[in-house]
């Protein structure tokens, strides 16, 4: 199934093709301009919305960000997965570059996209894309380079995120667990799905070349260890670790080990799908009076202990497109209307554990209607807002272990916060 | 960091050229670059800037590492335009890959290798040569992707100066990097080679199992899939594979973890331990959800997956129906997808849950959505028959809404499940009446028709609401009159009085006297006939019990899914259509089609239904009056036993000393030994049943010559053969003429073709696919090529004047290049000749340098003319072929095809 792409191609905004890169000579940048210009244009038909599309022999990739498109082609049976993913790296390698990727960076930047191109992608086959090491040996400030220049150890090492001889005075690893609650109600009020979307976020500041171990209160671990009653353990349904954790040696006895890349990274992410009930519960009633006034009241219940308090709680209410003259009234916190959104904003900036709040609105509507009502978009509430110091599925870092051959101190510092994910209630 | 280049775009209007070719030659250092900058912008925005070639070159030999890559980048995009002049920069990309700087030394072999210029890929060589065995493995890692690049513009020269040898050698370096870039260039020259060259034995395994481990995230990508094609030897060998391999799903990486998938599932097939299975299934659930959590369009890929992976393993995901639930942001082709998996993983347990869902989209804005979602309503009554009932009823309140269409999509469904349930839910029929005047669309129309025709005893005013449709019957389209005749007629059989009398007449006249659709004409002059002759055998027929129906949603062909199974990741588990459907990359060493690329022949060929699936756009059954099976028995008659002698003389029966004295051989046919026709089906697969065959042209005809071989131990007869949608209808013009065949014997038959049958959508793609039956066996499915040029008319010939007009009003967007480096033309009369007799027309010849060109012209059945230029330097490899078309797409069919006669 061997397959790889055949060029790259960065587009504006209307698909006209700003920087491209060819890896095989067998698609043209007229071709591939041609096709998408057109291809964006009947954006409203959603058949030919799918990121993969096949024109004349060529199939096409692509993701948007911000004004630009970037864009794989092939001719070949190539591996979607991949090269779609690799679409999404050479954001974070232009992001990491340029600060911002959009269409002037581009072409503010021409000179070292295409370095960058040459150096990603070889012959169509995603090569490299740590953009740290990557800045090592391409610099933006290109005039300071000297032709002394060596790829870094690590472009070929096995440990290819991290260069060697780094030094800090003072070393230092800030972890983050940051827990994103996603939860589906529907109009009956039935919780139809609900899950929990972790991720230990680190950022590191350590020297040299650090060993790490790290340990959380997972529940096979312990439980192999014979360690089952102490503390509260958890079981993670589904992990995912950074490249630099060995995955061979989670699989034998659960260790976290690695070798951190310097500065922010996911060490791991992971998936809890177990029931939880959820930390704010929105009920809203809808009342239409007569045809030409609508009444909305809705009760906000935090369900979580009372010594968490989350804050900046924003509560969308989605109201009817043509409803007019909003009457609020709120027994906390402010509510705004956004028509453009056609949405009311509640938000509240400290919502502490077992409080109820109540909004009230009121909207006028036009008195004249079509005759055959247009289907309403039925959007849901949705709900965003972070509880620090607290996690849903109580998971612990119980400790993390850094050994360098220097024999330096280091320190962690560990975090917890609890945040809405794609938190949806359907309106009854 | 942020930079500022977009200055170089701005350059003065006037004399743009003339002034950056004097900066690129300017004595300051610092002016070169900046103007060689200047040109690469003017490069980037589409500019013309190939006239300044020799002067950019002569800033290659520089100190300056950026400089030095531009000018390389400017080398890559002109070169080909230049070639002569390209030749300037061989000295210093030679002795750049010797510079002392690991960094320049990679740069030098990695551009070379993109610069597809003949005459310096000779030189490419040496430097390559030395860079495979570099001391520094960033060089190492680069140069083994050279020689895939090297491969695919010269085969020739890679095998023979050995790179093959020393691209295996590089799997077992001890650089991770190095060994996945040589997995992933061997991968592909394998795929382009018809040689076996790059085949994983059980110490490549273990090695690439280890660098597994330690290489990039890209790496492991190359690695995995490279490794899935591996063949365990028993399912002790498997399950070790698979413990290697888990360990790779829980990587951050969607692509690691989808080929991980793709691994595991391949090795599982050998393994027969259940409980080995089921743990690697509940093993692979979690990361497969947690696919759905990544960006839109890898979310959109796994999905496409995983519709494969459950109808393979159900299993795997049965209790995970809700993560496939839609969130209200996801974009359109996401839902769409997850739509499709929660008919798949629907239930009798999860029914109510999904019905609630679909509910929900059933009144979401966007129509398509809404419509997929009442299908799948109806796709889940067809499928669970405890839950149909709820099913409709769900229905029945969407149809409340009177949302227009909705109600139309409703009634579609509901049709279905009539069929499916026939005599069950009549009682709604009445509901759906009322929304009669609503419909506005053909198959809304036409399901509600076969509704009211099917069961017009229950309808009373049946004959009123029919006659309502009669008045427009002129300007329906012909779905809706096929369906307003058939009901009419079953009307008129179950209710024999006077309204329906008339009315019949009415559309008998419009169906026969007014209309000049044959279908139509032909099945309403059916009707007649009948009903005059004997109206008791038109009950019999028309009022027949018609077949049941079934659900379609989980049913891609078993031999097909195998084939994207093994394929998962990849654009073709995406497309759900087997590679060689939009493959267009014209492979360099093609080799005449041999027996050896059909190792799984007979495995490989699916039916209609199917392909419809794969397109993604699995319809519900159809349903009215002819079923699939029907249509089968129509396209395909079966052979009659006392054949007449066939009219088609049996060319080949002689020539290859078989036994067939029916055969006729024409005088003029001489008895040269003609080459054994390519095995389609090995008696191996066919249990004994041994076919071969290949497309030829006679006189302007198309024959299917086929040569049948019973190697069973049982007689075989009744043969029939079908072919599927191809990108030519080419299709069976008569009935296959093979008598019964005794254990042992064989038969050869001359089956005539003809073009425009069932014309499918899609890439142009040379695949044909065949069905052949006979009364002892099982149907056997097999695939076939076919070479473009057995459909080359003979009316293909072009007058000068109009092939040069032709050239010229053609944009250039529409010429297509090849070259064919292996290919020498040594004889070229005898080469014309050959071309003329595959009916591509010779026009004119020039010389150009040492190289002849030629001009031919050829026409494909269509009537699309080809106009074709090959350049050669008799006696020297090397064809270049351009060829120039309004109709592209068929280029690389057209290529495969020229290949062959220069080859032959």
């Amino acid at each position: 199934m061997a397959g790889a792409a055949s060029a790259l191609f960065l587009l504006d905004i209307k698909g006209r093709v700003l920087i491209w890169r060819d890896y095989r000579g067998d698609v043209s940048s007229v071709q591939a301009e041609r096709f998408f210009t057109k291809f964006i244009e009947k954006e409203d038909d959603p058949q030919s919305q799918d990121p993969v599309v096949y024109d004349s022999g060529v199939t096409y990739m692509f993701i948007q960000h911000n004004n630009v498109y970037l864009m794989a082609a092939s001719r070949q049976n190539c591996n979607a997965a991949s090269l779609l993913l690799f679409l999404h790296r050479l954001v974070d390698v232009f992001k990491y570059y340029f600060e911002e990727l959009e269409e002037e960076s581009l072409r503010d930047n021409f000179v070292v996209v295409y370095e960058l191109l040459d150096e990603i992608m070889d012959f169509g086959f995603p090569q490299f894309t740590e953009a740290k090491i990557l800045s090592e040996f391409i610099k933006t400030d290109a005039y300071k380079m000297e032709v002394t220049q060596r790829p870094p150890m690590a472009v070929t090492n096995a440990v290819s995120w991290r260069s060697e001889g780094i030094q800090y005075k003072k070393n230092e690893v800030f972890l983050d667990v940051v827990e994103s609650v996603n939860i589906l109600v529907n109009s009956n009020g039935q919780i139809i799905r609900s899950d929990v979307v972790g991720a230990l976020k680190m950022r590191t500041y350590l020297s040299g070349m650090p060993e790490c171990k790290l340990g959380l209160n997972d529940k096979v671990l312990l439980e192999a260890q014979g360690r089952t009653s102490k503390g509260k353990a958890i079981d993670l349904d589904d992990i995912k670790f950074h490249q630099c954790v060995r995955l061979a040696r989670f699989e034998n006895d659960r260790t976290i080990s690695f070798i951190p890349p310097d500065g922010a990274f996911d060490l791991m992410t992971y998936r809890l799908s177990t029931q939880v009930k959820p930390l704010i519960w929105v009920e809203a009633q809808v009342e239409k009076h007569s045809r030409s006034r609508i009444e909305i009241t809705v009760k906000a219940r935090s369900q979580y202990k009372d010594r968490s308090t989350a804050t900046n709680v924003e509560i969308e209410l989605p109201v009817p497109s043509d409803a007019t003259n909003p009457n609020v009234r709120t027994s906390m916190g402010s509510a705004a209307y956004a028509p453009e959104n056609d949405a009311l904003v509640w938000k509240i900036k400290s919502f502490p554990g077992n409080k109820e709040y109540m909004l009230r609105a009121e909207f006028s509507l036009p008195s004249i209607t079509a005759e055959e009502p247009a289907p309403e978009r039925k959007a849901p509430i949705r709900v965003k807002f972070e509880i620090p110091y607290f996690t849903v599925s109580g998971i612990q870092v119980r400790y993390l272990k850094i050994i360098e051959k220097s024999g330096y101190h280091a320190l962690p510092w560990v975090r917890y916060i609890t945040k809405a994910g794609e938190y949806e209630l359907r309106l009854m | 960091m942020s930079g500022h280049d977009s200055k170089y775009f701005s350059t003065t209007k006037k004399g743009e050229i003339p002034e950056l070719k004097e900066e690129l030659n300017s004595q300051y250092k610092d002016k070169r670059k900046d103007a060689v900058k200047k040109v690469i912008a003017a490069m980037t925005v589409g500019k013309d800037v190939s006239s300044l070639f020799t002067d950019v070159v002569n800033c290659m030999q520089t100190e300056n590492l950026e400089l030095k890559k531009l000018v390389y980048l400017y080398l890559i995009n002109y070169a080909k335009s230049q070639p002569d002049l390209a030749i300037l920069a061989v000295n210093t990309f030679v002795k750049d890959s010797q510079d002392p700087n690991p960094l320049i030394r990679a740069l030098a072999v990695r551009t070379m290798g993109c610069i597809r210029v003949d005459k310096i890929t000779e030189y490419l060589c040496d430097p390559l040569q030395r860079c495979l065995k570099d001391d520094d493995p960033y060089v190492r890692k680069t140069a083994a992707i050279c020689v895939a690049k090297l491969f695919d513009i010269n085969a020739e020269l890679v095998e023979d100066r050995g790179f093959l040898d020393s691209l295996k050698d590089l799997i077992s370096d001890n650089n991770p990097m190095v060994v996945a870039n040589a997995v992933a260039a061997l991968a592909e020259i394998q795929e382009n080679s018809s040689r076996p060259i790059f085949e994983i034995t059980g110490h490549t395994l273990s090695k690439l199992l280890t660098a597994l481990n330690e290489c990039t995230e890209w790496g492991q990508v190359f690695i995995l899939d490279a490794l899935s094609k591996y063949k365990a030897a028993d399912a002790r060998e498997a399950e070790n594979i698979v413990e290697r391999v888990t360990p790779r799903l829980q990587h951050a990486n969607c692509a690691v973890v989808l080929s991980a998938v793709k691994m595991i599932l391949q090795q599982m097939e050998l393994i027969t331990s259940t409980d080995v299975v089921r743990n690697l299934c509940k093993k692979m659930a979690p990361p497969l959800v947690t696919l759905l959590s990544a960006e839109p369009e890898i979310q959109y890929v796994a999905l496409r997956n995983i519709n494969l992976i459950v109808q393979r393993r159900p299993t795997i995901l049965a209790h995970e129906i809700k993560v496939f639930f839609c969130k209200y942001n996801d974009p359109i082709y996401v839902k769409m997808e997850k739509l499709e998996i929660m008919i798949k993983l629907a239930s009798d347990r999860n029914i109510d849950q999904v019905l609630l869902e679909f509910k929900e989209y059933a009144t979401e804005v966007d129509v398509d959505f809404v419509r997929k979602a009442v299908r799948a309503i109806g796709r889940c009554a067809i499928k669970l028959e405890r839950a149909a009932e709820r099913c409709i009823s769900v229905l029945l309140e969407l149809i409340k809404i009177k949302v227009n269409y909705v109600v139309q999509e409703a009634i579609i469904v509901i049709k279905d499940i009539f069929r499916r349930y026939p005599n069950t839910y009549e009682s709604i029929i009445a509901t759906l009446c009322e929304s009669l005047d609503t419909l506005d669309e053909p198959e809304a129309k036409a399901s509600m028709i076969w509704i009211i025709g099917e069961y017009a005893e229950r309808i009373d005013n049946a004959d009123e609401l029919l006659e309502s449709f009669l008045e427009s019957f002129p300007e329906e389209p012909a779905q809706v009159q096929l369906q307003l005749l058939t009901a009419t007629v079953k009307l008129f059989l179950k209710k024999p009085t006077e309204g329906p009398q008339q009315m019949i007449q009415v559309v008998l006249n419009n169906a026969t006297v007014e209309t000049d659709n044959p279908d139509l004409r032909d099945r309403a002059y059916i009707y007649w006939r009948l009903l005059s002759t004997d109206p008791e055998a038109a009950k019999d027929v028309v009022l027949a019990e018609k077949p049941v129906i079934t659900d379609d949603s989980n049913q891609l062909d078993p031999s097909l899914l195998d084939e994207l199974l093994a394929n998962i990741a990849t654009l073709s588990s995406v497309y759900h259509k087997p590679p060689e459907a939009f493959v267009t990359r014209v492979k360099t060493t093609a080799q005449r089609i041999e027996e050896d690329d059909y190792p799984n022949g007979s495995e490989q060929g699916y039916s209609d239904a199917t392909s419809q699936v794969a397109d993604g756009a699995a319809s519900p059954p159809t349903s009215s009056s002819s079923s699939p099976y029907m249509a089968t028995r129509q396209s395909a008659p079966p052979a009659a036993a006392p054949a007449p002698a066939p009219q088609v003389p049996d060319l080949l029966g002689d020539l290859m000393g078989l036994d067939n004295s029916g055969a006729i051989v024409p005088a003029d046919q001489p008895a040269a030994p003609s080459p054994p026709l390519p095995v389609l089906l090995p008696a191996s697969t066919g249990q004994g049943l041994q076919i071969s065959g290949q497309l030829t042209r006679q006189d302007g005809q198309i024959f299917y010559s086929l040569l049948f071989e019973n190697n069973s131990q049982i007689p075989l007869d009744g043969f029939m053969i079908q072919f599927n949608k191809n990108t030519f209808g080419l299709a069976a013009a008569g009935p296959l003429q093979v008598p019964q065949l005794q254990p042992g014997e064989s038969a050869m038959s001359l089956l005539p073709m003809v073009l425009f049958q069932n014309i499918s959508a899609g890439p142009p793609s040379s695949l044909m696919q065949i069905a052949v039956k006979n009364s002892q066996q099982p149907v056997w499915y097999f695939n076939d090529k076919m070479a473009v040029n057995m459909l080359f008319t003979e009316d293909g010939r072009m007058e000068r004047g109009s092939f040069l007009e032709t050239w010229r009003s053609l944009p250039d967007s529409n010429e297509i290049l090849k070259e064919f480096p292996g290919i020498a033309v040594s004889n070229p009369e005898a080469t014309l000749d050959r071309l003329a007799a595959s009916n591509m027309f010779f026009i004119a010849k020039r010389k150009h340098g040492n190289q002849d060109v030629f001009y031919f012209s050829a026409k494909i059945p269509s009537g699309v003319p080809i106009l074709i230029e090959l350049t050669t330097a008799i006696g020297n490899p090397g064809v270049k072929c351009a060829i120039k078309t309004p109709n592209p797409d068929m280029a690389p069919l057209f290529f495969e095809a020229v290949e062959t006669l220069l080859k032959a």
